[in-house]
């Protein structure tokens, strides 16, 4: 075992880095990645261990370089992009979602296109409007795309060389917020694959599932709950497409109670996809509806706001006592 | 409108088929020169088989046999001659309406009547080395421009350009249309060809009309100045003189495999048909403006050149002919073409195992058998 104690945007450095090595056809791209390391700093050291043709400082255009990373793609490349705010990849959703998704299939699997697509996402961080979006869903939506995000900074470091070695798009969403709490991180091996979910804390009366930053809170809701006498079990979504079914339901089946957390708007999201498939699979063991704690249906709101907007621990215990009251 | 007037044109053959090369004609005459007979009447023969095969696909598409056609009738020039300028190294990105040079690329006609049959979204497979890097079609005006780009980036860091052997140094063709000069990814592309100097051509075919829209919307300056602004060179030429559309090809292509970075060309023609089979231009455009096109045609063009260098007429039939026999083959082969098995949508959707194709697909084996189990059809 080689543990390193590390935050999560160096955990993802180091991944890539990896990957670099182990690769040469990986090649990076984004705005600031290179010279300055990107805006995160996630991205440090790289162009100056790798050189400017494999850490590209593009241009300024997000459909340019995604566009360009398919054309890199079709030449045998694995470019990994870098999109430097959530609400920037908008340019980019035709390339995205009609292109990249799409191009296996158009070509009835004569040519892979193996792109990941980092996007650091959601709130905690008081930042100003399109930089604090949980915009997961566009992604769910369109067949052909992987979308993964880790929560901490272990499965960070495993999980982009994961999507790396993936064969396919795959958008791998990074908790802002979490970039620079430090945990441990075995370099030593994956204790997961790419599209596992996982249950992070064990408990009997409630499921509660989350991904990315919302896991570090149904952490503490779970911590608070306990003192109060109840039990929650925590599930880590990991993988948001495709998801991986099995923990959850077994859970649920054993709790008959689920919550489901996230940090985006909960109309048509990942919550409602799980709520829909885990009423649908596991319908006789349920003893209250499934809840969503979400993001209101809202504009992500100005920073001073965003206390309120984002469900904390407090709004997950409150669907917790709801579900246990039924 | 740009007029065409003011900024002479790239032309060697005049509309009456006279050799009368422009001023601005003769850094490309070498490429001219280098032409044999047997390549003359090549061009002519693949443009007058082309058409047929684009009348055929037409009627086709009228007697139900495809959803939707898109003619290429009167941008023959342009294509022949630009397809023929690329070397068999070069990566072809189209656009939707570039089915001649497919034709010479040495893919299957018939793979682009599956795509507008509604047999397949792709048609055929670029990576096929009797395709010769001709890629699949985009239908998101302008998207392919991007991608023809990266291609290019991915040649430089490869080193598979500029090495001094024009044989192997590869360069990419991008093809779009005077619309899809509006589009920000075709300016993002000209944007990142120039910052990675990529050996690339733009290739505008300005067809002067965007389904129903002119050029003089989408452009106050002409086209072939587009990338200016960006660094990189544009030439325009007569896209109905076969021999300028593959000369002044052909010499960016060699500038480009040879280190001096991308250009644009914007080549004058006209879509003499519909914008699709479901377009009616009667209502935008002018009898008048598609006479005076008319009176441009490629093909006629070539034929009088050809007559004046002393082709017989037995080579004219025997063009002719071989292009209805061309037709006909494609028309038995399309009404022969199977459907899809239902199973085939979840092939390919991703290229690593999934479990939601494999968790449908079952469900809907599953669903159809059901059908035979009641002992009913559907």
């Amino acid at each position: 075992m080689a543990i390193e104690n590390l935050p999560l945007g160096k955990a993802i450095n180091l991944g890539l880095r990896q990957a670099m090595l182990n690769d040469p056809k990986v090649i990076l791209m984004g705005e600031d990645i290179g010279t300055l390391g990107g805006v995160f700093r996630v991205t440090e050291g790289l162009k100056q261990e790798f050189g400017a043709d494999r850490v590209l400082d593009t241009p300024l255009a997000e459909s340019g370089i995604v566009g360009s990373a398919i054309g890199l793609a079709m030449r045998g490349y694995r470019p990994v992009v870098e999109i430097q705010f959530n609400g920037f990849v908008y340019p980019a959703f035709d390339q995205i979602t009609s292109q990249l998704a799409k191009l296996t299939n158009r070509h009835e699997g004569a040519m892979q296109f193996p792109v990941v697509i980092r996007i650091p996402y959601g709130g905690h961080i008081g930042a100003v409007e399109h930089h604090q979006e949980s915009n997961e869903a566009y992604f769910l939506h369109t067949a052909g795309l992987r979308v993964v995000s880790p929560s901490n900074p272990h499965d960070a470091y495993w999980m982009i060389q994961e999507a790396i070695a993936s064969n396919d798009p795959v958008i791998f969403f990074e908790p802002m917020s979490r970039y620079w709490p430090k945990a441990d991180v075995d370099t030593s091996a994956s204790n997961f694959p790419l599209h596992a979910s996982r249950v992070v804390r064990q408990g009997n009366d409630v499921t509660v599932i989350g991904h990315g930053a919302m896991v570090s809170v149904l952490l503490q809701a779970a911590e608070v709950a306990a003192t109060e006498g109840m039990s929650l079990e925590v599930i880590d979504v990991r993988s948001l497409s495709p998801i991986d079914y099995a923990p959850i339901l077994e859970s649920v089946r054993k709790t008959g109670r689920c919550v489901i957390a996230q940090e985006a708007p909960g109309n048509v999201s990942l919550a409602s996809e799980l709520a829909a498939t885990i009423t649908e699979k596991a319908f006789y063991s349920l003893e209250a509806p499934v809840l969503r704690v979400a993001g209101f249906d809202t504009p992500f709101p100005p920073a001073k706001l965003e206390a309120i907007y984002l469900p904390d621990s407090d709004r997950v215990l409150d669907a917790v006592d709801r579900v246990l009251s039924y | 409108m740009a007029d065409e007037t003011l900024d002479p044109m790239v032309q060697f053959l005049t509309p009456e088929g006279h050799y009368a090369p422009s001023a601005s004609a003769e850094e490309f005459l070498p490429y001219f020169q280098r032409l044999t007979e047997a390549d003359h009447r090549k061009f002519y023969r693949d443009m007058v088989v082309i058409r047929r095969f684009d009348t055929e696909a037409t009627n086709l598409q009228r007697q139900g046999q495809l959803a939707l056609w898109v003619p290429s009738h009167g941008q023959e020039g342009a294509q022949v001659g630009s397809g023929h300028a690329a070397k068999a190294q070069d990566h072809i990105f189209p656009a939707y309406r570039e089915h001649a040079i497919g034709m010479i690329r040495g893919i299957d006609v018939v793979d682009i009547i599956r795509v507008l049959r509604g047999l397949s979204h792709g048609g055929w497979d670029p990576t096929n080395p009797a395709y010769n890097n001709f890629h699949i079609y985009t239908l998101v005006i302008g998207s392919q421009a991007l991608h023809a780009t990266g291609y290019g980036m991915g040649i430089n860091f490869d080193g598979a350009t500029n090495t001094g052997n024009t044989d192997t140094d590869q360069a990419v063709i991008v093809y779009f249309g005077d619309g899809a000069t509006s589009q920000g990814d075709v300016s993002e592309a000209l944007v990142f060809a120039a910052s990675y100097q990529t050996p690339q051509v733009f290739f505008v075919q300005n067809n002067h009309w965007a389904i129903s829209v002119p050029v003089s919307t989408q452009a106050r300056v002409p086209l072939y100045k587009r990338g200016e602004g960006f660094g990189i060179p544009g030439v325009q030429v007569d896209g109905n003189d076969v021999f300028a559309s593959y000369a002044v090809t052909a010499k960016q292509l060699d500038d480009a495999r040879s280190g001096k970075g991308p250009s644009l060309i914007e080549a004058h023609t006209y879509r003499i048909g519909a914008h699709t089979s479901s377009d009616d231009p009667t209502k935008y455009r002018t009898d008048a403006e598609l006479e005076s096109w008319i009176a441009r045609d490629p093909i006629t063009r070539m034929e009088a050149f050809l007559r004046n260098s002393g082709a017989p007429q037995s080579f004219f039939d025997e063009v002719h002919q071989e292009a209805a026999d061309f037709a006909s083959d494609v028309r038995r082969r399309t009404i022969e073409l199977p459907n899809p098995e239902p199973a085939s949508m979840f092939n390919h959707v991703y290229s690593d195992p999934h479990p939601v194709m494999d968790e449908q697909s079952e469900w809907l084996a599953n669903y159809e058998a059901s059908f035979d189990e009641q002992g009913g059809g559907h």
